[in-house]
């Protein structure tokens, strides 16, 4: 559950929070480029290349939990790929990667607004349909979080022990939580159109926003910056011989 | 037997709710706890089968630290029946969510097909042991919650706000229930905030108000305690303000039971007919 603790907006004013939404929205996707390499030494880069982001918005103690929360999905691609065959190096590097996203990730939902998420996206040319669905999704992460801890708290009343058994009876256990989240969550967002169509939901045609984003120049600075970074990564993987960082199984 | 001593709770995120709760349960007694929203209630029932653990303070259960035993253990002794049943449902048959405690437990095929048949008798559900727990009626999930702990017979039974959302029939089955089972010895404790249900009861009330235990006593003198209760954002039964608005004319103020106020009304009248 830590996982979704660092997904949840935190409101606290750095630069980090006020960059202008898209253009954080796209330094986050900038860490798709981890795809890119399967060595360890440019992920371990990019990896660090967060801590000063995280440290500068105030936003450590949320991360470390967002790290914390992934290291079972970490130790199983770990698993899982030593297990298909792949090297240690190779499958350390795969567990980078997945750090790496949810890391970028997480820094993106921790100082960004939901409601400017939204504005950006519908700057964006996305649909308010589409993107207030996106902001509301957003918005119910910490409401299903807590959800999701209620129901475990009443599995266990009923004697289910979470943390006992192998990786597959451990997952099998995660059943009694996911269906009622599931089933409530579908109702919930069956009850939440309703309560919205009685409020008169999409009645204008156009609609105008109170706060509408716009690029400064230090935003657009970042922008270029961006775009720098994203290409020097693309150029280092077709143009560089990248020093290896093997591993070897003990 | 619970024994609370002292007990502080903070949530992680930095709310304090348990403000140094003391409290002992016998078993056999029949316990409600009240208070107003936020004051408490289910946090500290939480405590009870180990699901919270107290920052400061502790939980002793039969002898035990509810920090040395586990939720599973513990929960085998002590019931705990979530407020909103939809919490827990997750089986494609009633039957099966019935089953699923007692498979958690342990227990052998044989003796989770007998028990399961009881608890369906015992709640009413016969006819929807093959029926999805998502399709049954509020009052009917309510009970499978209900049955589904019921079933492995556990000595303490803690039911949490019980009457929400229950007609007057069902709340008086439900007060029927609870009371043969208290007869039968459990160890019942309900979390509500529904007083004309608690003065029905009668049971030993307990107030929770800020995290703190402002009163704890007999039914007939917790609830009758207006200014108690008002500091719980709790008042007093409609009988019990009746009463106490007529104490002038020589009517005891400590009256919960409509058949008592009754009966103390008849022989006012016969007095003044004399």
């Amino acid at each position: 559950m830590m996982l979704f603790q660092g997904f949840r907006f935190k409101r606290v004013s750095t630069w980090m929070h006020r960059m202008d939404p898209r253009i954080k929205l796209l330094l986050s996707c900038s860490f798709f480029v981890a795809f890119l390499y399967t060595e360890l030494l440019p992920l371990i880069i990019a990896f660090l290349i967060q801590v000063p982001m995280v440290l500068s918005a105030h936003v450590v103690r949320e991360w470390l939990g967002t790290l914390k929360g992934g290291i079972f999905f970490a130790i199983l691609i770990l698993v899982m790929n030593m297990l298909t065959g792949s090297t240690l190096t190779y499958s350390i590097a795969m567990v980078l990667r997945f750090l790496i996203l949810i890391s970028a990730f997480s820094i993106f939902f921790l100082t960004t607004r939901p409601d400017d998420l939204g504005a950006a996206l519908e700057k964006m040319g996305v649909p308010y349909d589409y993107s207030f669905m996106f902001t509301t999704a957003v918005r119910y992460v910490p409401v299903l979080a807590t959800e999701a801890l209620t129901i475990m708290d009443a599995q266990r009343s009923r004697g289910l022990e979470m943390e006992k058994g192998n990786i597959v009876k451990r997952v099998k256990n995660f059943i009694p939580v996911l269906i009622p989240l599931l089933v409530n969550s579908i109702r919930r967002s069956l009850e939440m159109a309703e309560a919205m169509e009685s409020r008169a939901w999409g009645a204008t045609k156009k609609r105008t926003s109170l706060y509408v984003p716009k690029l400064k120049t230090i935003d657009y600075v970042l922008l270029s910056l961006i775009v720098v970074a994203i290409f020097f990564a693309v150029y280092i993987r077709l143009y560089w011989a990248i020093p290896a960082i093997e591993l070897t199984t003990p | 037997m619970i024994e609370v001593n002292d007990v502080h709770f903070t949530y992680p995120t930095g709310v304090k709710v348990l403000n140094g709760v003391s409290i002992k349960i016998d078993y056999g007694e029949f316990l409600a706890i009240m208070g107003e929203n936020g004051a408490g209630k289910t946090t500290l029932v939480k405590h009870f089968n180990g699901l919270l653990k107290p920052s400061q303070g502790e939980i002793i259960v039969d002898g035990v630290s509810t920090t040395k035993v586990s939720v599973a253990k513990l929960s085998r002794k002590i019931g705990l029946v979530f407020q909103n049943p939809d919490h827990q449902f997750f089986c494609e048959t009633v039957e099966e969510e019935i089953a699923f405690g007692l498979r958690n437990f342990g227990f052998s095929e044989e003796a989770i097909k007998e028990k399961v048949d009881w608890a369906l008798n015992l709640l009413d559900l016969g006819d929807y042991r093959r029926t999805s727990p998502f399709m049954l009626s509020g009052g009917e999930k309510k009970r499978l919650a209900l049955a589904a702990v019921l079933t492995w017979d556990p000595n303490v039974l803690i039911l949490d706000e019980p009457t929400v959302g229950q007609d007057y029939n069902q709340k008086e089955k439900l007060r029927q229930f609870i009371l043969k089972l208290n007869s039968k010895g459990k160890t019942v404790i309900i979390v509500t905030h529904d007083i004309e249900f608690v003065a029905e009861c009668n049971p030993r009330v307990v107030i929770l108000s800020h995290g703190r235990i402002i009163a704890d006593g007999p039914a007939k003198k917790v609830l009758t305690n207006y200014d108690q209760m008002r500091e719980a954002s709790l008042i007093p039964p409609q009988i019990t303000q009746v009463f106490l608005k007529l104490a002038d004319m020589g009517f005891a103020a400590d009256i919960i039971d409509v058949n008592e106020a009754r009966g103390k009304l008849i022989d006012y009248l016969r007095g003044l007919s004399k």
